[in-house]
Parts: structure tokens; C-alpha cells; sequence
């Protein structure tokens, strides 16, 4: 038990081989899932909705179940707050077992540790903004004084301030979802389910949720449980995302790793038309680089490299090996003929560099502005890897990566082999110089 | 085939004079009940001068309805009065009101059962199919044997015969509540009650208004009919001019009756709806708009709201 306490205060949902079938015999249909047979065997006795479900939501984590409609996500998410039995398995929150607890028990978990956000708002249409928004702390307990302060607290996080007093059906289909997440985020749970809760809304006020989702989030550190059917949704929110196909969870992980290495074909095929550009990061898409020297190799090391890899601009780095910029062929070469050795008169510091974190929809327009690969670099300024653009664009277009090397990631040599070694020997006045100041 | 013969009636029969030797204190008592709730009611209609009355209900009508629904009111009644049917009329209202108001308080739970539980709801409505279509004089052979004549008898003929349509639209106002309000209801851990007394009733209230409306229109067409067992009031004019041939009181009593029965029914089809065009509606408007701000300006801690913007986000 001591081991497992501090592993219980991370996880805030736990669940754990969860079943929910509907009919006449749910539990032997359970029963014969349990055996092995298929969702489709089992269809003359009832509909099995959820198929052993297991997983765990982290504390502060936003977890997305991403399926079609039937896939049984929303059953999934009923039986999280109990509002469905489980017909096997268990559900547990905030370290408390909730299923087959009495209806009363269920009830204060429900006021304390978890409240729900619902796709058609769930209003009640009879009550001002700021009376539905105080309805958790209402059914908590709270006077009435204290819960309106709270609310309009509240009111005005979610954006809403002036409009405490009007009915939700004066409320724009935008607003009165701010009232349900109010309500919400009023009851002060530490879960927050929300069940396809921006789905009925236009995809900019949509968009404009999901970011608002996102901050309160961070500000308030909740557990977030998000059902959506919409696979942009689910990458842009998710830090995990479960993907739900036919009553089964097909694969849980990170939106790239599921963007990347999808378990099935259901999931590849899911993903495929996913806003690529969104989710996956420059870190999940660069190269390593191969043209590079240090700033002290000389202009005549870099000609080399240049030589050897074909292309016509070489990446520079300081001693420390971070980032210093760019040298064109045509620059070193006119140093080599005037035989300087000094690399840092013809640097040029127009290549991109961004963070490992950025988005390619970032990415696009620096790499159409220039033919330059984009640097990756951290914060330490060092270099990474570099994105050239055709990396780009078969990352973006979904090109698979597992044929080997791309045949041009550099931009090609514009000064032809021969040239470059005639003037390499002209000017060769020792032969100590060869790739000593290559980094590959 | 001639002999074969099912006895249902003499079962009946049977039936209602075992019950009435048996439980005969009990239909006393209820007897004595609703004759008390009767003399009380129509007391109250029949004492004060018809001005007064008058002024009441006209008032009502303009809170609940407007000016013009008063105005309609008291011409309506200046009619029944001219007609010479007004202490009449005055008797039919107090039945009325006295076997729908049983009604309702029998059929609005009744309804809340059926809503809350399939087998109830299983039950129930096969009864109410029984008790809808079946000749309302038959009720009046029984409750005349339990209750003797006069006033009783007509009430619970016509609570037996009006209540089916409460029934049957409070179960469904309550089940035809968005299915996601009440769930919401029950994520934030609401108990069933204050699920139903703050969820479903409101939600379900236009519908069951309107199942309240029906109880009041049937219970008026069924309180006529009860003339026949002596309950008075128009019922009794209806069924003198039919026994008299007499055009002339049979359309003056039927008229006061029409009038009643559309007072009754704008006041209580416009309570079904929560925004009601009346003055009574807007002052719970002002109320409640009030009773918010209060409670924020009162409240500690808090910045006030800033003034209401309309625009639209």
C-alpha cells in the first residue's frame, strides 16, 4: 500500500477492464465478450457498448476519447460519474471506487469530486445565467449570498460579465456553453467531464472554446475528460487521446504517436485526414544535419564538405556548438581563391531557426520564403536538426518517411565537383585539411 | 346459445353493495368532506353581492390575461346576470372548482408516478382508457347508491370522469423533459426530489397546465350532467328546460355555461404559459430581476457586475 499511495494521488480516474452492455441479459452478453467473441456474435442478445475499457487519467491532464458516433464514447463517459451502472469493471475517482456504492454516496462524489459539461448545454431554461451557474454550489449546500459571489466570479472567467441576469435563451449557442462550463468549473471538482461539449457549436466559436479551454485549464490545473468525434478537436486539446472504435479502445497515446505510429489501420485511416500541420512539431519532423563545420574549420573545410554532400550551403556552428548561421559556396569559394582563412566575414544569419516546439503550420511560411532548410534549435541555441522543405511538405501531405533517405534535403550544389576540387587543389598549400572540422 | 350469459353487471352489482355495507363510514365521511369543501366554496361565490364577485374576477383576468380579457369578463358575467342564471352559475362554479382542484391533487402525482415508473405507467393508463370512455352517466348509478343525491355523487362522478387528461399529460410533460437537463440535474448530485421539484415540474409545467386545462373544461361539461342526480346550480336548469321543453331557459342556462367555461379556460391555458402577457406576469419579472441584483450587491467580496452589454459574442 505505501508504494502504491503516491501512484494513487497522480492518477484522478481510474478505469479499470469497464463493461457496459444493454438487453435482456447484459451480464451474460459480458460474460461472452469475456470468452472471446465478437461484438457482431453477441448482436441477438443486446448491444454492447463499451468492450473493456481500461485507462487512467493523470491529475491536471486533459484525456480525449476520440471515436465515431456508436463507438461508445458516450456511454464510456456515462459511467465515469456513474450515471450509468457499469455492467463489470470498476470506475475509480479520486482514489474512491464508485461503482456500487449506494445512489446517495454516488451522489456526494458527483457534488465533490466530478461534474460534467454536456453537449447541448443542458441549460435549465428557467433559471438567469447566474442561478444555472451557481446550481452545483446551490445542490452543495452554499448560501444563497455566497454562491451568487462565487458565481459571478465565475461568469466573468468564462467571459460572460453583463450577462448574470438574462435567460439562457437569450444567449447565443457560444454563451450558453460558457454558462454549462461555468457551471462547471463553479462546483470547484477537481474532474471536469465533457461530453462533445463544443460539437453543436460553429467551428470558429468552436475554435475559440477549445483555446479558452486550454487557458482556464492551465489557470486552474483541472482533470479534464473530453469526448469529441472530431479528430482536430481531440489533437488540439488532448495531452493523451483514446481512440474508441466499436465499444473497444483501439489505442491511447499522445497525438503524435498516434499521428505517427498508428496501432491499426482504423486508426491510420482516422488519422489521415487529421490537420497534420497542427499537431505534429518541428522535433518530430527534422533531420539530423549533415552539412555542418565548426566556425574555426576554415573556408576551405567547409568547401570540402560542401563537395562531398553536394549541396551549396554548409550550417555553421560556434565553439559551443550553437547556432552561428549560414556560408554560401560561392562566398567560400571566392575565400578560398583569395586564400583568407577566416570563416566569420561571410556568416549570413538569414536561416530560420525555431523552437522544437513549433507547429509546421508555423513552419510553412519561412520555408516558402526561403530555399534555406529551417534550423531547429533550442534554447540554448543549438542546433537540432533541420527541416528542409520537402521534409516539410512530406510531413504535411502525410508521404510515408520509411523509404530510406530522402534523395535532396539540402539545397543542391550550384558550383559543379570538379570546379570546387580544381580550386581545392589550386590553393592546396598543405594536405592537412580534410573533414577535420565536419560534424555529421 | 341462449343461456350463455356473462354476469358481468351483476357482479358489479355485487361488488358496489358489498362495499357500500362494508365501507359504508368511509363514503360518509368523504361524503361530509366534499359537502363541506362544496358549501365553503359556494359560500364564498354565493355571500357577497354579484358586484363584488364581479370585480374579483375581472381583476384576475386583467392580471393574468390583460385589459381586454376583463373587459370580456365582466360583460360576460353582466350577461349571465341578466339572464337571471347568476346564483346558478355561481353554484356550478364552486362544483367545478371543488372536483377539479380533487382532480388535479389526485392526477398531477398520479402523473408524477406514472412518469417516474414504467409499471405504474403499465397500469395506470389501461384504467384511464376505462375511466375516459366510459358513458359518464354510468358513474353516476354508483356514486348515486354511495352517496346519496344531491351535490357529492356529481363531484365524484366528474373527478372519476375529468382527471384522465391530468394523468395523462403530467406523465408525459415530465417525460418529454430534455433527457440531458435532468442528467445534468443528477451529475451535479441532485436527489430525485430535487431533480423533480427543480428540473422536471418546472419543465414539464406548460404541458401539465394544459392537462389542467382539459381536468377544468371536462369537469364543467361533467357538472352539467350532474344536474340529473340533484347537484343543482346550471346543471339542473339544463335538465328542468329538457324535462319542460323550455327553449328559453335550456339556451340562457347553456349560454352562462359557455361563458364560464371560456373564462375558465383563458385563465388557466394563459397560466400554462410562463410569460404571460398580463400584469402579474410582469411584476415577477421586475421581481426576479431585482431579487438577482440584490443578492450579487449584498453579497461579500464581490465586483459588481458591469452594465449589461446586448451585443452578441
Amino acid at each position: 500500500m505505501t508504494e502504491s499511495n503516491p501512484l494513487q494521488e497522480t492518477i484522478a480516474v481510474k478505469a479499470d477492464h469497464l463493461y457496459k452492455a444493454f438487453g435482456r441479459r447484459p451480464h451474460e452478453i459480458v460474460k461472452k465478450l469475456k470468452a472471446g467473441k465478437s461484438r457482431a456474435d453477441i448482436s441477438s442478445l443486446g448491444v454492447a457498448a463499451v468492450i473493456d475499457a481500461s485507462f487512467e487519467v493523470k491529475k491536471g491532464e486533459i484525456f480525449v476519447v476520440m471515436g465515431l458516433s456508436g463507438s461508445g464514447k458516450s456511454t464510456l463517459i456515462r459511467m465515469l460519474n456513474g450515471l450509468w451502472d457499469t455492467t463489470s469493471g470498476t470506475v475509480t475517482v479520486g482514489g474512491t471506487d464508485i461503482t456500487g456504492v449506494s445512489a446517495k454516496e454516488l451522489r456526494d462524489i458527483r457534488r465533490k469530486s466530478i461534474s460534467m459539461v454536456f453537449q447541448h448545454f443542458a441549460l435549465l431554461p428557467h433559471r438567469t445565467v447566474i442561478d444555472n451557474v451557481a446550481y452545483g454550489l446551490e445542490i452543495q449546500g452554499m448560501g444563497r449570498a455566497e454562491r451568487l459571489a462565487k458565481a459571478q466570479t465565475i461568469i466573468d472567467l468564462v467571459g460572460l460579465a453583463g450577462w448574470a441576469d438574462n435567460l439562457p435563451s437569450e444567449l447565443s449557442g457560444g454563451m450558453q456553453q460558457r454558462v454549462g462550463l461555468g457551471r462547471a468549473l463553479a462546483a470547484d471538482t477537481d474532474v471536469l467531464l465533457m461530453d462533445e461539449a463544443f460539437s453543436a457549436l460553429d467551428p470558429l466559436i468552436r475554435r475559440e472554446m477549445q483555446e479558452q479551454l486550454i487557458e482556464l485549464q492551465a489557470a486552474l490545473g483541472k482533470t479534464i475528460i473530453f469526448i469529441t468525434h472530431d479528430l482536430n478537436e481531440a489533437m488540439f486539446l488532448g495531452d493523451r487521446i483514446a481512440v474508441m472504435r466499436d465499444g473497444r479502445i483501439v489505442q491511447i497515446g499522445t497525438p503524435e504517436e498516434i499521428l505517427t505510429d498508428p496501432a491499426n489501420d482504423y486508426v491510420a485511416q482516422f488519422v489521415q485526414d487529421v490537420d497534420r500541420a497542427r499537431v505534429l512539431t518541428a522535433v518530430s519532423v527534422m533531420e539530423p544535419v549533415r552539412s555542418v563545420i565548426t566556425k574555426t574549420a576554415g573556408p576551405r573545410a567547409a568547401l570540402h564538405t560542401m563537395r562531398d554532400l553536394q549541396t551549396s550551403v554548409t550550417f555553421v556552428l560556434n565553439r559551443d556548438r550553437s547556432f552561428a548561421g549560414i556560408v554560401r559556396d560561392r562566398d567560400v569559394l571566392k575565400l578560398v581563391k583569395a586564400g583568407e582563412t577566416d570563416l566569420r566575414g561571410i556568416i549570413r544569419d538569414d536561416a530560420t531557426s525555431v523552437s522544437p516546439e513549433t507547429a509546421l503550420v508555423d513552419l510553412v511560411e519561412p520555408s516558402v520564403e526561403s530555399e534555406l532548410p529551417i534550423a531547429v534549435v533550442d534554447e540554448k541555441n543549438r542546433l537540432l536538426g533541420v527541416i528542409p522543405r520537402v521534409t516539410l511538405l512530406a510531413a504535411i501531405g502525410n508521404v510515408s518517411t520509411n523509404t530510406g533517405a530522402l534523395p535532396i534535403v539540402m539545397p543542391p550544389a550550384t558550383i559543379s565537383v570538379s570546379q570546387i576540387t580544381e580550386i581545392l587543389g589550386e590553393t592546396a598549400d598543405d594536405t592537412q585539411i580534410d573533414a577535420a572540422g565536419v560534424h555529421a | 346459445m341462449n343461456d350463455f350469459r356473462i354476469p358481468i353487471g351483476s357482479w358489479v352489482e355485487s361488488f358496489v353493495e358489498f362495499i357500500t355495507d362494508t365501507f359504508g363510514f368511509i363514503f360518509d365521511l368523504v361524503r361530509a368532506g366534499f359537502d363541506g369543501a362544496y358549501e365553503a366554496v359556494e359560500f364564498l361565490l354565493g355571500a357577497p353581492p354579484f358586484w363584488a364577485i364581479m370585480l374579483v374576477l375581472g381583476v384576475l383576468a386583467l392580471g393574468i390575461r390583460g385589459w381586454k380579457f376583463a373587459v370580456g369578463t365582466v360583460v360576460g358575467m353582466v350577461v349571465i346576470l341578466g339572464v337571471d342564471q347568476w346564483d346558478n352559475a355561481m353554484d356550478t362554479l364552486a362544483l367545478v372548482l371543488v372536483a377539479s382542484v380533487l382532480a388535479i391533487v389526485i392526477s398531477v402525482p398520479l402523473g408524477i408516478l406514472a412518469a417516474k415508473s414504467t409499471l405504474a405507467s403499465n397500469i395506470i393508463r389501461p384504467v384511464l382508457d376505462f375511466m375516459q370512455t366510459m358513458p359518464a352517466f354510468v358513474y353516476l348509478i354508483p356514486a348515486l347508491i354511495l352517496f346519496r343525491i344531491g351535490v357529492v355523487p356529481g363531484i365524484v362522478a366528474t373527478i372519476i370522469f375529468a382527471m384522465a387528461p391530468g394523468v395523462r399529460l403530467t406523465e408525459l410533460g415530465i417525460r418529454s423533459v430534455d433527457k440531458e437537463v435532468v442528467e445534468a440535474g443528477q451529475a451535479f448530485g441532485a436527489s430525485p426530489w430535487r431533480i423533480l421539484r427543480q428540473i422536471q415540474l418546472p419543465l414539464a409545467t406548460p404541458t401539465i397546465m394544459a392537462g389542467i386545462n382539459q381536468v377544468i373544461m371536462l369537469s364543467l361539461s361533467m357538472v352539467v350532467i350532474s344536474g340529473l342526480v340533484g347537484a343543482g346550480g346550471l346543471g339542473a336548469q339544463v335538465i328542468a328546460s329538457l324535462n319542460r321543453i323550455d327553449i328559453a331557459l335550456g339556451f340562457e342556462a347553456g349560454l352562462a355555461v359557455v361563458i364560464l367555461a371560456i373564462f375558465l379556460d383563458r385563465i388557466t391555458a394563459s397560466l400554462g404559459s410562463s410569460d404571460s402577457g398580463g400584469f402579474f406576469g410582469s411584476i415577477r419579472r421586475v421581481l426576479r430581476s431585482r431579487r438577482v441584483t440584490d443578492a450579487v450587491a449584498f453579497a461579500p467580496d464581490t465586483n459588481p457586475a458591469p452594465a449589461p452589454q446586448r451585443a452578441r459574442v
